[in-house]
């Protein structure tokens, strides 16, 4: 899986920071940052949430 | 071997109870109820950008037509469920058809409260749903004075897009400072003064009255005797829970639809977000909320137990988090304060509008609330999560 996220769209909720912590980070710039943007299958589950918790739709999987 | 699956609401929850179906493997026949024609679509965007014009009512929409082949619903839109047999598992439909179940997941969500005695007529309006946003945008567009009745989240949203649309702005609120029930008085002063700032005239501790006007609204009369013009009435003053469809189901209804922390109202029934009283491990009981977030997690949450069944289930522990955009400020809040918990400023300040609070009550930080600074919050979620001590969360800052 392939995990990007439209910085355009990030709101800074921060919610996938706290689900995937593996996956998303606040950077010190205050922007969002994609630590690993193909991780592994075992946090398909929690990149799955990842995705339905964003308030803006900001994140999406390509296979 | 669950065959067939129903999801009563196809509004947030109902929706993303659907995809956390699909996405863990559940490949039977997935019926999505909603009592409205549209397809789901978001509230958040109503109040802001929809009102504002810088989006068309399209934009809400979470999937694009085409977009729900991939979840194979059986998706039935513009359709009232009417009652539940929970021995049966059959939902009753208007019209008479029926849709049984193996699970069924209720996500009624919540209407809007009107003014008590008012006569609808043009004018007067309430701000839920889609259809709501646009007959409202279409009122905006011809407007010069606007009046809102009561000065929650969404009349204070609907406060700042109508002043972008540079309209006359007046809001009555019944409290003192508004949202201090939430906020505190010191944060919730601090918003109400943006307000005035932004030239918003907000009347508190008053009541409306009357609704003047006989087709169309012409202004509303408050308790302190003071009247005021107003080409568009927009009511603001709380939701009610979707329950009444379920009376004499058996299920318990007091307030919402109330569930164990499995998210179970019945064996095989489940409910989530705005419509659901679900256990909450972090709030030590079982709160109605009526935020966006809790909506997701409870639909996931739902979901997820629906599928694993009792004995596998997880009990729902989550921490509540709900923001508001209104002018330029982000207000976002983590957590459950009373009035009385002490509240300390411990990053920027007042003065500017921007800054992080906690909230203390013992020994503990229960909530956080941030003005314009995103990234605090997520440090402080952490923190609530994990049950945080008040010193700790102190000196946390302190090292940050």
């Amino acid at each position: 899986m392939k995990v990007v996220v439209d910085l355009n769209v990030c709101d800074l909720h921060g919610l996938c920071v706290e689900t995937a912590p593996e996956v998303f980070e606040m950077g010190d710039d205050g922007a969002l940052r994609v630590l690993n943007a193909t991780p592994p299958e075992d946090l398909r589950g929690k990149v799955d949430k990842a995705v339905r918790e964003c308030p803006t739709g900001a994140i999406s999987i390509e296979e | 071997m669950l065959r067939r699956i129903v999801i009563v609401g196809a509004s947030l929850a109902g929706l993303r109870a659907a995809e956390t179906l699909r996405d863990r493997g559940f490949d039977g026949v997935l019926t999505l109820i909603g009592e409205e024609s549209h397809r789901p679509y978001d509230r958040p965007p109503l109040s802001k950008q929809v009102l504002q014009g810088t989006w068309e009512p399209e934009q809400t929409f979470f999937h694009k037509k085409d977009g729900y082949d991939a979840l194979a619903l059986d998706m039935r839109l513009g359709v009232r469920a009417t009652s539940v047999d929970v021995r049966a598992r059959r939902v009753t439909l208007a019209g008479g058809t029926f849709a049984d179940y193996d699970r069924l997941i209720i996500a009624t969500g919540a209407r809007v409260r009107t003014l008590p005695g008012t006569a609808s007529r043009a004018g007067l309006l309430v701000l839920r749903g889609l259809d709501d946003a646009i007959a409202l945008r279409q009122e905006l567009m011809h407007a010069r004075r606007v009046a809102i009745v009561g000065a929650g989240f969404i009349g204070l949203e609907v406060a700042a897009s109508c002043r972008a649309r540079g309209l006359h702005v007046t809001v009555i609120e019944s409290l003192p400072v508004p949202l201090s029930p939430i906020l505190g008085r010191t944060l919730s002063e601090m918003i109400a003064a943006m307000h005035r700032d932004h030239s918003v005239d907000l009347r508190t501790g008053v009541a409306v009255t009357d609704v003047f006007g006989e087709s169309r609204v012409t202004g509303i009369s408050l308790s302190d005797g003071s009247r005021i013009h107003a080409d568009v009435v927009v009511v603001g003053i709380g939701v009610t829970p979707n329950i009444e469809w379920l009376e004499g189901s058996g299920l318990t209804l007091d307030n919402g639809i109330v569930c164990n922390g499995y998210g179970e109202a019945a064996p095989h029934v489940y409910a989530a977000g705005d419509v659901a009283r679900v256990a909450n491990r972090w709030h030590g009981d079982s709160p109605r909320i009526e935020h966006w977030t809790n909506a997701v997690e409870q639909a996931v949450h739902a979901a997820e137990n629906a599928l694993a069944g009792p004995a596998a289930g997880t009990s729902f522990s989550s921490v509540p988090y709900f923001w508001s955009d209104q002018f330029d400020r982000k207000i976002q809040f983590i957590g459950r304060a009373r009035p009385h918990d002490e509240m300390v400023i411990v990053d920027g300040s007042l003065a500017d509008r921007r800054l992080t609070a906690l909230y203390r009550r013992g020994d503990r930080v229960v909530a956080c609330l941030t003005v314009n600074q995103p990234r605090a919050l997520i440090k402080y979620r952490k923190l609530l999560a994990g049950g945080a001590a008040w010193e700790a969360a102190i000196s946390g800052t302190a090292v940050s």
